[in-house]
């Protein structure tokens, strides 16, 4: 670990004028960067502490009835909300699903999504990786990469978003909401992350010196049918191999809207909008699940040791889709349940 | 109050409460004054030279105490000899710092010195290593044309090689009515205790120091650092009252050992060094093995030919080995053996012995196989066991000091509720699970190694029992307390163990399921000496009420000296050293396995496991639901610390058989999950309910106390049953440990 400044701010205003240098970066949780950084992957120069910013740590209510999620409020906090377990449940789920209950504790929402890839290489300070060092190459693409990415990856990086909370956001087409030194904008979820391209060193589209405030989340009907099934080596305490939340509105046993994202397989919540489509309007049925599964996982490509990820990709699907149709039956865990 | 009897009893650990409080002070928790913090640099290359180093941006950095590299390493011990521990596999010792030849990736090749840990840490980021690279080779299945014989060398005869082939197997095998081969794959695993290596050195000045070190074998170290920097022996004195579990680790002095005695002799300084997680993926390990078996059987059902042929990994500098193939002809009696083990040096570090070592591997083998063979049959899995079944061990002919297993067999099925299975696979659903039932057979060694205790009735009348050996976590404190209070008729509050420390009298490591035997035979013998010692006293004494009383007559028990009928002549042991002057009664024995007797007779310990999975028909998912162990280890002293210790060993079996593998990257040549996020073991999801059962087993013949040791053998037979139930489930046989669900996904159509 570098010498390094540190300031602590209580104003959103404050913390952004404070983060004004190039080589600061804001403490929230702590939970990912003080990893990195312990192991010489980040160094930043200057640590803006934001956790007491109460302006941007609570959870509220909309008028249109949506609710806010605040930037520092804690994953814990989120997934245990009244009004999140009521009104997005299935928001509730893919939080629980990740990591453990004492880091869910220190977590917050806005870091969730800035979390880094769990790539083995990236987090190697010793072996190549373009995430971490543009243009020296990525051993994934012919190494270990049975946690890697299938879908909408590069040449120059195959590495995968790990989050949970991220797919039940993408699923439920949050508005993430962000300040910075040319003022506030929103960003849609879908644009929020990135593929990596030929810029695989950044995550996301958050311009320099911005930062996450608060993520709202719309008014929807999809607190019947839901389901986040999520895949891993254990049962618990392990990143998605594959994950995937779904949520239906349901009209009888005809599905009138239907969501779908993906988690483990690409480097960003993986949403096919054209699946969705597809599943709009027709019964709920194992064939038409199927035809969105194939729909979905269209062009996913496998490097070896991640292929068995294409067949369960779609396996899972259908079985969330499956599960979403019987919410009450769904295991604690995200494990596969019916 | 009259004690009750002390074995048998489910004692709680008696340090239990200095470690849930957090009193307990590990290697690294010694926070003496004028203290150095040492961090190692691993070299990021396989195999090469260091061709430089550049050190100045580390020199300008405050607070840098001192760099060690090869270029700077004091002249030390020449031969390999002195580096060789109790535990050196045949081959060259790993020498750190010796030379700029990089034989793996991760081997420490500098020390940073520093005042604060920090500053050390930071340092390693800025010192530049120069290296010339080589090809090398890290995958056992891309090098298997690279097996050899393992050479011969003083652990051999712990660790012998394969016995010699009997009668024909290759014709015994063709004309068998009923066969099956098939080939069993193990990848690497790191044992990954809590606790992380860890030496705190404390310089006493004249050459004299106190270590306290993370290890499983305190003279071990103590004779290697003397040995290694020119010590005197009673001038090195080698510490671990705790030790935060090692499971075969700490059977050797590693490095941060040898680096953190340099740096401390060196500089005359107090130094600690701590190793972090992913450097405890620098040394040794579980290797990677390759297993091919072929096993046949006549109409009856009896095994007629087996054939286990393995190839483990190695380094390249020394021949580690395991027992992994000879098991199954000391359970089923085959005419017809070929037995085969040989050895690949890869660019690795050199593997250790890590839980059960070879029998865990060996035994998934060889119940898969049986498994396989039994279906082939169309015989229930139990009953094939039991059809070839052997009262005495067939591979030497001599009977077993005891052999419980069917007592195992018998009391883990009914627990199990094994007779109500459905021989046919992926007979049984759950929705969309399968259930799956599987069993398998365990076993062990028996071992039991030379050690010598002392004991001290004190001016107080309490006991003070003295030995080397370590608690690595498995209750040897508690465990041995009880021996020493039972054997005299004391009360535990009033015994005071003392062992972790080479100053106490000699123990070996703490490993191979031993200590209990080792250790335990020992303070027997020592506190019958101590016995003999105090009768004779209190004899000759004049005025003694017990003057007259035969010597066989007098009993010690509540603390006190008695007579077998006429419990109410009793004195006190406070009364004894009185009428003793107020001198103390002292012994030391040393006791060892009667090699003269036992030479007519094999041992070991059995178990049975007996498991039930659930696997999800479309996902692959595999959810262990039920486990049951039944075991057979002679006499058990303390059923709790027992019993934790066969939870822990089932609990690792699920891990191998489908959680837990350090993976390597072949083109870079290292390990890539180095870390407890990616390195996955179970939690506590994982694990379901699990009976543990001790068969009763007397054992009048292996040692006086009739123990033979539980660390080990509750793991032999889990992952074989796992892999068992999962085929009963799905009808598919994964023999790639572990079992993950992109095994499973190769396999369409449960």
């Amino acid at each position: 670990m570098n010498s390094f400044d540190y300031k602590k701010e209580i104003t959103v205003d404050a913390a952004v004028k404070a983060a004004a240098d190039n080589k600061a970066m804001f403490l929230a949780g702590g939970t990912n960067i003080i990893d990195l950084w312990k192991y010489n992957l980040t160094n930043p120069e200057k640590l803006i502490d934001i956790n007491d910013v109460q302006e941007i740590s609570t959870i509220q209510l909309l008028e249109n009835n949506g609710v806010r999620l605040g930037a520092l409020a804690k994953n814990a906090a989120t997934a245990y909300d009244p009004l999140i377990e009521k009104k997005y449940p299935l928001l509730s789920k893919a939080i629980l699903a990740g990591a453990s209950p004492q880091i869910r504790n220190m977590a917050t929402d806005g870091g969730n999504l800035l979390q880094r890839t769990r790539c083995y290489y990236f987090y190697d300070p010793d072996v190549p990786c373009n995430k971490r060092e543009p243009g020296s190459g990525c051993p994934a693409i012919q190494g270990c990469n049975r946690i890697h990415a299938i879908l909408g990856t590069s040449e120059h990086c195959i590495a995968v978003f790990p989050s949970d909370m991220c797919v039940a956001l993408a699923a439920l087409e949050a508005v993430v909401n962000v300040t910075g030194p040319n003022g506030d904008r929103k960003i849609p979820f879908a644009d929020f992350h990135k593929l990596p391209e030929d810029t695989p060193h950044l995550d996301n589209n958050l311009e320099k010196g911005e930062m996450i405030t608060s993520i709202d989340l719309p008014p929807n009907h999809f607190s019947k049918n839901y389901a986040y099934l999520k895949l891993r080596d254990r049962h618990s305490y392990a990143f998605a191999l594959v994950s995937v939340a779904v949520a239906f509105e349901m009209d009888g046993k005809t599905i009138s809207k239907a969501r779908i994202a993906l988690g483990g397989v690409a480097h960003k919540p993986w949403r096919v909008p054209k699946a969705e489509e597809l599943l709009r309007g027709k019964k709920a049925t194992m064939e038409n699940f199927a035809t969105a599964a194939e729909c979905i996982l269209a062009g996913a490509v496998g490097r070896g040791d991640n292929d068995f990820k294409i067949p369960l990709a779609k396996r899972s699907i259908i079985r969330a889709c499956e599960m979403a149709l019987y919410p009450e039956s769904q295991i604690p865990g995200a494990g596969p349940s019916l | 109050m009259e004690n009750k009897p002390l074995i048998g009893q489910p004692l709680s650990r008696l340090e239990g409460y200095e470690k849930v409080t957090g009193n307990a002070q590990y290697a690294a928790e010694y926070n003496i004054p004028d203290l150095l913090y040492g961090y190692v640099v691993n070299s990021t290359i396989t195999k090469g030279k260091i061709l430089s180093v550049d050190v100045s941006d580390v020199l300008a950095l405050q607070g840098v105490v001192k760099i060690f590299t090869h270029e700077n390493r004091p002249s030390l011990a020449w031969f390999d000899l002195q580096y060789a521990d109790m535990d050196a596999p045949p081959g060259t010792v790993f020498k750190p710092l010796s030379d700029n030849i990089i034989r793996y990736n991760g081997q420490p090749i500098a020390l940073i010195v520093a005042e604060d840990l920090e500053t050390a840490r930071y340092a390693s980021t800025l010192i530049k290593f120069v290296y010339e690279e080589e090809t090398f080779n890290t995958i056992l299945s891309q090098n298997l044309d690279k097996a050899r014989e393992p050479k011969i060398g003083m652990s051999t005869p712990l660790k012998p090689p394969p016995p010699k082939p009997t009668g024909n197997f290759e014709q015994a095998y063709a004309s068998a009515e009923f066969k099956t081969e098939a080939k069993y794959r193990h990848g690497t695993e790191h044992h990954n205790p809590l606790e992380l290596f860890a030496t705190t050195t404390i310089y006493e000045g004249d050459g004299k120091l106190t270590i306290y070190d993370k290890t499983q074998g305190t003279i071990n170290n103590q004779l290697y650092v003397a040995n290694v920097f020119g010590l005197k022996y009673k001038n090195v004195r080698v510490l671990a009252p705790y030790v935060g579990g090692a499971f075969g680790s700490g059977l050797r002095p590693q490095y941060q050992l040898f680096l953190c005695v340099l740096a401390s002799l060196e500089l005359k300084r107090n130094v600690r060094v701590t190793l972090e997680r992913k450097q405890m993926f620098s040394f040794g390990h579980r290797p990677q093995v390759i297993q091919s078996l072929r096993f046949g059987a006549d109409n009856s059902g009896k095994v007629t030919a087996m054939n286990h042929n393995a190839v483990g990994e190695t380094s390249a500098y020394e021949d580690y080995n395991e027992i992994l193939v000879p098991w199954s002809h000391k359970l089923y009696p085959a005419a017809n053996t070929l037995f085969e083990y040989k050895l690949a040096p890869l660019d690795l570090a050199t593997p250790i012995d890590m839980r059960a070592p070879g029998g865990v591997s060996g035994m998934h083998a060889i119940e898969c196989i049986m498994d396989e063979l039994a279906y082939k049959l169309n015989m229930d899995p139990l009953d094939f066991r039991l059809n070839n079944y052997s009262e005495i061990d067939p591979s030497t002919q001599k009977p077993f000091t005891s052999k419980e297993l069917k007592q195992c067999y018998k009391k883990g099925a009914e627990k199990f509720g094994w007779h109500m299975r459905n021989p046919k696979p992926a007979s049984t659903k759950k929705g969309n699970r399968l259930v799956g039932w599987g069993m398998a057979t365990g076993i062990w060694d028996a071992y039991q190694f030379p050690a010598r205790a002392e004991v001290i009735l004190t001016k107080e009348g309490r006991l003070e029992v003295h030995n080397a050996t370590t608690d690595i976590g498995t209750g040897t404190m508690t465990v041995m307390t009880q021996i020493a209070a039972d054997e005299f008729g004391i009360s535990v509050d009033e015994v005071s163990f003392f062992y972790g420390d080479s100053k106490k009298p000699f123990s070996m490591f703490q490993g191979g399921s031993a200590i209990t035997a080792s250790t335990g035979t020992a303070i027997v013998a020592v506190i019958r000496e101590l016995k003999k010692k105090i009768i004779k006293k209190i004899k000759d004494s004049p005025n003694s009420p017990f003057k007259e009383i035969p010597e066989d007559q007098i009993v010690f028990r509540n603390s006190g000296l008695s007579v077998k009928k006429q419990p109410d002549l009793f004195i006190t042991f406070q009364e004894l050293i009185k009428a003793n002057k107020g001198k103390e009664f002292k012994a030391a024995k040393l006791a060892g396995p009667d090699l003269l007797k036992l030479r007519k007779f094999s041992k070991a310990t059995h178990s049975a496991s007996f498991v039930e999975v659930e696997v999800d028909k479309d996902l692959g998912t595999i959810t262990v639901t039920r486990a049951v162990t039944a075991v057979a280890a002679g006499k058990i002293i303390n059923p709790k610390t027992a019993r934790s210790q066969i939870l822990g060993s089932m609990i690792w079996g699920i891990s191998k058989a489908l959680h837990e593998e350090t993976l390597i990257d072949p083109n870079l040549g290292k390990y890539m999950n180095a870390n407890l996020g990616e390195y996955h073991i179970p939690v506590h999801a994982d694990i379901p309910e699990m009976e543990v059962i001790f068969a009763e087993e007397n054992d009048g013949l292996i040692n006086e106390l009739g123990v033979k040791g539980v660390g080990e053998i509750g793991m032999t037979a889990i992952p074989a049953a796992i892999a068992n139930a999962v085929f009963h489930a799905t009808g598919k046989r994964i023999n790639d440990l572990p079992i993950h669900f992109d095994k499973l996904m190769g396999h369409h159509g449960y």
